[in-house]
């Protein structure tokens, strides 16, 4: 291993500049001549618009336009990017969602008037002057109200605010399975909703070109090709030649930023109209009540089990909160996301699931760092442990009996989908080993001694990222391939730059790509450049986000640079008068096999761009590839997920005192990154488990809209992590890279939760629900100490 | 944030002065509650007068049996002396993160009485005095509901005088989210006998907890305190916290103070 090839723990690239101010992100770019843009949004959550007066708006200082539903009525709608079809086949609901508000107002931060000034004070100024007449209608936020029928409606095409009833699996069949079982074990559970909470708020800067005819448009985006495709096709019909679309650098997104929101829209779309470049940067309290949430699902689930308390079948009946209006991705994650992940790391035979998709009056909720997969595994692991506890069964046992043995890989599950490689024994033995699991029962007394309940929890998890094979996703609904592509670019004195259609955002692809290159082509790291971010540069690009960059993106990469190795061969076998089966390519170097020529990888580089000699109609110079990569499958992660609680009986307060992860992540191409990211994940996971909690009020106002009351994990929320990896390789890629960036968010959650219940179950507690706050733990605790206390 | 105009005087009389001129003028201290209300427009006022030029608020005086700190000083700067009772300094350096104490100020807390804010039940449970620029205010008379205070306009705080206590422990219940007190309780024996104050959970803002006083003066242990003769309709119920767990939180923090202070 090279000190900065595969492998390697080589220091990020990009924190040089992210560490001393120097990142630009989107809010640092400043267009010559640039206007500022405020979004009047709704302060209700339903309601009839029955006038809006902008003419005092119009008139205030420095103000130059001022737009309305009115004015964009006649762009298309920011479309949703996979349609899912109901159990009859027919295809789901799919109500208009405007990009300025034309009718209705949905929710609160439903964007009703576009105001553009000199200043951005000038902007809000002018915003305030704008009379709203608002007709307050019904809200609904509440799942089980709003299909019941009868409550508020939505959209009025929407009956009784469904958007979809999907399923999954045969329901009579996995009935059969619950008649053999000897026990059944059942749960409801909500897996809460999230605001996704991105260090950078969105923002957006519009421009137009009148010499060329060309738009740009500078975006906080995990997919700036994607956003090009969605908003230039189907909202403002701009060809691709005519739309430049710029993601810079990105301040986190965790899926927040993969979806094409109505404010990329506007200001491109009133760029021309202002005949100025237009700037947009979402306040704080906007991310709250415009960013696109996550999760938000609520699920009865049984579980069939023989005596022995091997898995017979599981039913899962979940229903999803799609929010106002279907973002871009919202309509995958709790059907092919979600659904097809209940088999987890198990043999369950049989499985069903149910989801029903329902509006809501709230803001659009889509995929959120695991999408889908936090969501099932959630689910199955608090199922699972929830069974042990039941049948008396040791936690460790019940995995294992029923684990998918290592051997039975490629492992088809009855939910479609089909895990090519993984070992869930090796992660959850490491998992046990790291978090000392023997020691437990001693540390839980002197727990004990100090008036603490502590309890441990287990989580074993499989995932499905690297996404993801286009003719799959596609036969499954997505209006979209999922492949990625790479160009190398390999200039005359050998340094190499990457354009690459992942978009790094906090992933390190800056350090991880250039190691590729590095590892295969034999030069230094600071001979290589990752270039990412602009459709102008990038052939194109489906982005990063379901832990795809290094599973597609990097193998986009490694495809073009084994092109670029075939090509510099041939010139090394014409230079050095050789056959090209004898050139030999290692370390940088091209040598004849059996004599001492060689030459440099530079000098190849070199003779490509001065090609005195080369024979024309065999060789062509130069010395760039483009690739386009398409994965076989989707890549599974695994592994286990131990954390120990302790709960303190007074107050409620849970302390996460050791949080141990053993993940298999496949071939891991640099370990500081790797661990960088699980950590991150881990955060996250702890954060929804125990701190963060969005709250709709009845009437649809957010009561959870600021840093105030949305508690977000802050460091001494969590304890050191014990993380290590374990390592499996996919078996369909070159690298045998599976994907680390959502693992963490994903297995940890059900081992908190899993390891509250292990330590209140003493104290006849068998239930707790995400966010466990210290509230919650107290009221769980008196409700079981005296039943009569608790309604 | 409107625009307003923006004052600086050198001392109280100007200041007094520069707030009786604006349409609609406020003091600034620390600026750490005020900027940000002002930033979501919540608040709008016409002038700003900075009390941060007026040298004479800043410090802190060690009077023998009492401490007189300025208004001006900022809460690192209380957390730092060793002039101040050690349960004040350790109140103080838990007051939100290191750049809200070196910016935000004992004046400027007391004088906004945020329900959930730290310092007033030290006020309370010490008996300290507000001394304003008009007169001196016991403290059992300046907290006079949420966000209110028994200040008239344009009077403003010079410096709050602490008592020594003979010994007192603040146990503060952060708000998970803002790290706030969701229920702060100040326990205080001081030469008036013991007193216990409690923030964050009262629907009035900051108030003593008398029958937890009365039965400490009695029997100053933990087992002494309970909390549930504290009606639950005067406690504030919110997402992070019943009426109830506050009044439970109430005892539980109480007893924790006791237990502090016996050591
Ligand atoms: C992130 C964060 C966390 C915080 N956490 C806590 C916490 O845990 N506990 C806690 O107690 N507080 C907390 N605070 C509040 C903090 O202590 C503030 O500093 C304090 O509330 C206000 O002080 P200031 O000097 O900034 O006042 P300013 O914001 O400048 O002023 C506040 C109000 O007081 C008035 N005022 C200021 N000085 C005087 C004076 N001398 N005479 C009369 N009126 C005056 C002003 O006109 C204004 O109305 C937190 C604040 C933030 C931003």
């Amino acid at each position: 291993m090279s000190d900065t090839g595969i492998g390697a723990s080589v220091k990020r690239k990009e924190d040089q500049r992210f560490l001393t101010g120097r990142g630009n992100y989107t809010d640092d770019i400043d267009r010559p001549n640039q206007t500022y843009a405020y979004i009047l949004r709704s302060p209700m959550a339903h309601a009839r618009i029955k006038g809006l007066n902008i003419d005092a708006a119009k008139a205030a200082p420095g103000v130059l336009a001022v737009f309305t539903g009115a004015d964009t009525a006649g762009l298309g709608g920011i479309p949703c990017g996979w349609g899912v079809n109901n159990k009859d086949g027919s295809p789901m609901n799919e109500p208009k969602h405007p990009v300025l508000a034309e009718g209705k107002v949905r929710h609160v931060g439903d964007p009703v008037a576009l105001v553009v000034a000199e200043t951005y004070a000038q902007a809000k100024d002018a915003a305030e002057a704008i009379e709203m007449d608002l007709e307050e209608l019904p809200a609904v936020v509440n799942m089980e109200k709003a299909i019941a029928g009868s409550g508020p409606q939505v959209h009025d095409d929407a009956p009784s605010n469904l958007c979809y009833d999907w399923e999954l699996g045969d329901e009579a069949e996995v009935d059969g399975a619950f008649k053999d079982a000897a026990h059944v074990v059942s749960i409801d559970i909500t897996n809460n909703r999230l605001v996704p909470n991105a260090m950078e708020p969105r923002a957006a800067i519009g421009e137009f070109d009148k010499a060329t005819g060309e738009y740009t448009l500078y975006t906080t985006s995990q997919n700036p090709h994607v956003i090009r495709l969605l908003m230039g096709a189907f909202v403002l019909q701009l060809p691709e030649h005519k739309l430049r679309v710029v993601a810079p650098d990105v301040g986190g997104g965790f899926g927040s930023k993969i979806y094409h929101y109505a404010e990329e829209a506007m200001v491109t779309w009133a760029a021309p109209r202002v005949g100025r470049p237009i700037k947009w940067v979402a306040e704080r309290a906007e991310s709250f009540i415009s960013d696109a949430h996550g999760r938000d699902h609520i699920t009865h689930a049984d579980l069939a089990l023989d005596k022995e308390g091997k898995f017979l079948g599981l039913k899962v009946y979940t229903k999803a909160n799609m929010g106002a209006y279907l973002s871009t991705f919202s309509t995958c994650v709790p059907t092919y996301l979600h659904s097809t992940l209940l088999a987890g790391v198990y043999t369950t035979p049989k499985i069903y699931s149910e989801v029903k998709a329902i509006f809501t009056n709230t803001v659009p909720v889509d995929a959120y760092r695991g999408a889908g997969r936090p969501e099932a595994t959630y689910l199955l692991e608090r199922l699972v442990s929830k069974a042990a506890w039941e049948l008396g069964m040791d936690q460790v046992e019940i995995r294992r009996k029923n684990f998918i043995p290592k051997d039975a890989f490629p492992y088809q599950t009855p939910v479609a989908l089909q895990y090519d490689s993984g070992d869930y024994d090796a992660t959850l033995d490491k998992a046990l080993e790291l978090a000392d699991y023997a020691g437990f029962p001693a540390r839980k007394a002197e727990a004990a001694k100090r008036g603490k309940l502590r309890g441990i929890g287990f989580s074993t998890y499989v995932e499905a990222c690297g996404i993801a094979p286009s003719a799959v996703v596609g036969s499954l609904g997505a209006r979209a391939g999922l492949f990625e592509s790479a160009n190398v670019r390999v200039h005359p004195t050998g340094s190499v730059s990457i354009f690459t259609g992942s978009h790094s955002h906090g992933q390190g692809h800056e350090t991880t790509f250039a190691q590729l290159v590095s590892d295969t082509l034999g030069i230094p790291l600071e001979n290589v450049d990752i270039v990412h971010g602009d459709t102008n540069k990038v052939a194109f690009g489906m982005g990063t986000y379901g832990s795809r960059s290094l599973a597609v993106g990097g193998e986009a990469i490694m495809k073009a640079l084994g092109k670029v190795t075939d090509k510099a061969k041939k010139i090394a076998a014409h230079i050095m008068e050789a056959s090209e089966a004898d050139i030999e390519f290692k370390d940088g170097k091209f040598t004849v096999s059996g004599t001492d020529k060689e030459m440099a990888f530079g000098e190849i580089a070199l003779a490509a761009y001065v090609p005195h000699n080369f024979p024309h109609d065999q060789l062509e110079p130069g010395l760039e590839e483009q690739a386009f990569y398409d994965p076989m499958n989707f890549t599974f992660p695994g592994g286990c997920h131990i954390c120990e609680v302790e709960v303190d009986p007074d107050t409620g307060v849970v302390e996460v005192v050791n949080m141990t992860a053993a993940d298999d992540v496949g071939r891991v191409i640099n370990p500081m990154i790797v661990e960088g990211q699980i950590h991150g994940g881990l955060a996250q996971g702890i954060g929804q488990a125990l701190l963060e909690q969005c709250i709709y009020d009845e009437d649809g106002q957010l009561v959870t809209g600021s840093y105030m009351d949305y508690c977000m994990p802050r460091a001494d929320n969590l304890p050191d992590f014990k993380a290590a990896t374990t390592e499996t390789l996919c078996a369909h890629n070159s690298l045998g890279v599976k994907g680390c960036g959502e693992v963490g968010a994903i297995g940890s959650p059900p081992s908190v939760i899993n390891a509250v219940i292990d330590a209140l179950r003493e104290r006849g507690v068998t239930d707790i629900s995400m966010p466990a706050t210290p509230q919650k733990v107290w009221q769980a605790l008196r409700a079981a100490e005296m039943p009569a206390a608790a309604e | 944030m409107h625009n307003f105009d923006y004052h600086r005087p050198s001392s109280l009389d100007d200041a007094v002065a520069a707030l009786g001129k604006g349409e609609d003028a406020s003091l600034v201290a620390g600026g750490m509650t005020l900027i940000p209300t002002m930033k979501q427009r919540l608040a709008a006022p016409s002038d700003l007068v900075d009390l941060g030029g007026i040298a004479d608020l800043v410090g802190i005086k060690d009077d023998g049996d009492s401490v007189t700190i300025g208004a001006m000083t900022t809460h690192a700067a209380v957390a730092a002396s060793s002039a101040v009772p050690p349960s004040l300094a350790a109140l103080a350096g838990n007051i939100g993160d290191a750049q809200v104490r070196n910016r935000g100020t004992i004046g400027g807390s007391v004088a906004n009485n945020d329900p959930t804010a730290c310092y007033p039940s030290a006020c309370l449970a010490l008996g300290a005095t507000i001394v304003t620029n008009a007169r001196e205010i016991p403290a059992d008379d300046f907290f006079t509901g949420m966000f209110e205070t028994a200040l008239e306009e344009s009077e403003i705080i010079k410096a709050v005088r602490f008592p020594k206590p003979e010994a007192g422990n603040y146990q503060k219940f952060e708000n998970p989210a803002s790290r706030y007190a969701l229920v702060g309780v100040f326990v205080a024996k001081t030469k008036d006998g013991v007193r216990v104050a409690v923030t964050g959970a009262g629907n009035d803002g900051v108030f003593r907890a008398g029958d937890i006083e009365q039965a400490l003066s009695a029997n100053f242990s933990p087992d002494a305190v309970d909390s549930s003769s504290i009606p639950v309709d005067s406690l504030n119920g919110d997402i992070h916290a019943s009426a109830e767990y506050r009044q439970h939180l109430i005892g539980v923090m109480a007893r924790r103070a006791v237990a502090a202070i016996n050591g």
